[in-house]
């Protein structure tokens, strides 16, 4: 029989300890609260399963969702391909190296708010630089009017904001590469297509599941920089469920519905990641017996 | 300190007991049978006892809702926990 070495339990303790205070407490109060209803002062009324009936019944809702899930699929489609790109453009050795990592690692440093700031401003059409070049250049743009240009404001912010992080993992995966990899393909006359396909993609694609899980879960749990750059406007056009959510919880202060929508929310975040993570690594453990 | 502001009820109390009792079964049953071995299943995905367990629990959430939110008004809940129970005996027996 193996020894058991129980020093493992006092390593992981802190770290249990944080998650049960930063996500599992607060989470089992947001199950509390969802089957309940409250008028504030700490009183509660059992209310069964109403507030989940009207959660998915609720057009705000679905509507809140579509477009999540339209903003993350977009920011996927743009980031990863444009992320794997840069990073197979970056210098792999020579004084670019530092230089294009600190230019990299810039974006990534600044605070959301700010970024959402940022943006803000540069698309204001009577200050910021982006809007009033295109106003100048003829072209109609008012993302505090025009929905479209809200979304692109957005999504080019998001690009902005975002696309070093896969840059960088994606440059992670390219650089443990061993040259042998290289040599052996040049002897055999492999096209650079055939390099990225059978030498390159399969290195990155670890990382690049990171990558994708990462950014999925971000872009679709985002708030601060479209709150700070549309606040949810033009109308609802750039309402996210968060904002929706942040909404109906602090400004209508309608815990119990809030409280359901965020179970739901949890879940679907919950099924999309895990939907990513297998299909992204099914093929990792070929050992194992059929069922 | 009191546990007031977590606005516990006997239902949720009862609803998480039963996951902490999932999760000390689980262990209890990797000790007395430790043949945990990945397997490929139906839906060509590498599972252990563990990520069969979690997709039970998933799935179990989202036939819940599902059964919230289709069936009429008065069909009793459990119905959706009987639905459950069968998805989750075929995760452990397939997947």
């Amino acid at each position: 029989m193996k020894p058991v070495n129980q020093k493992a339990w006092l390593l992981v303790a802190p770290v249990l300890a944080l998650v049960a205070f930063s996500a599992v407490i607060p989470l089992m109060t947001v199950v509390n609260y969802s089957v309940q209803d409250t008028f504030g002062a700490n009183q509660f009324f059992w209310a069964g399963t109403v507030w989940y009936e009207q959660v998915l019944a609720s057009e705000r809702f679905w509507n809140a969702l579509g477009r999540n899930l339209i903003f993350s699929f977009i920011i996927l489609l743009i980031e990863i391909p444009l992320g794997v790109f840069i990073a197979l453009n970056m210098p792999k050795k020579g004084p670019g190296v530092a230089a294009c990592l600190v230019l990299m690692a810039l974006p990534l440093l600044i605070p959301w708010n700010v970024v959402g700031t940022i943006w803000q401003v540069f698309g204001r059409v009577d200050i910021g630089l982006l809007g009033s070049s295109l106003a100048l250049a003829g072209v109609d743009y008012n993302y505090v009017q025009d929905p479209v240009d809200a979304w692109v404001t957005l999504i080019v912010m998001d690009v902005w904001h975002w696309t070093s992080l896969v840059a960088l993992l994606a440059y992670a995966g390219l650089v443990s590469i061993p040259d042998a990899f290289y040599q052996a393909a040049r002897i055999d006359g492999a096209s650079g297509w055939a390099v990225f396909r059978f030498v390159q993609a399969p290195k990155m694609a670890r990382v690049l599941t990171i990558a994708v899980l990462l950014r999925f879960m971000d872009s679709f749990m985002i708030y601060t920089e479209p709150f700070v750059v549309t606040g949810g406007g033009p109308g609802n056009s750039t309402t996210f469920l968060s904002i929706d959510l942040v909404q109906m919880a602090v400004g209508q202060f309608d815990l119990g519905p809030a409280a359901a929508m965020s179970i739901v929310y949890f879940l679907i975040i919950l099924l999309f990641s895990w939907i990513f993570y297998a299909v992204m690594t099914r093929h990792d453990d070929d050992g194992a017996k059929g069922g | 300190m009191t546990l007031a502001w977590m606005a516990w009820t006997p239902v949720t109390a009862l609803f998480f007991i039963g996951i902490a009792c999932l999760l000390v079964g689980m262990s209890v049953w990797i000790r007395l049978d430790p043949r945990n071995e990945p397997r490929r299943g139906v839906l060509g995905l590498v599972t252990q006892r563990g990520d069969r367990l979690f997709l039970s629990l998933l799935g179990a959430a989202f036939i819940h809702l599902a059964w919230i939110g289709l069936t009429p008004e008065g069909v009793p809940l459990w119905g959706g926990s009987l639905v459950s129970l069968v998805y989750a005996g075929l995760v452990f027996r397939f997947v």
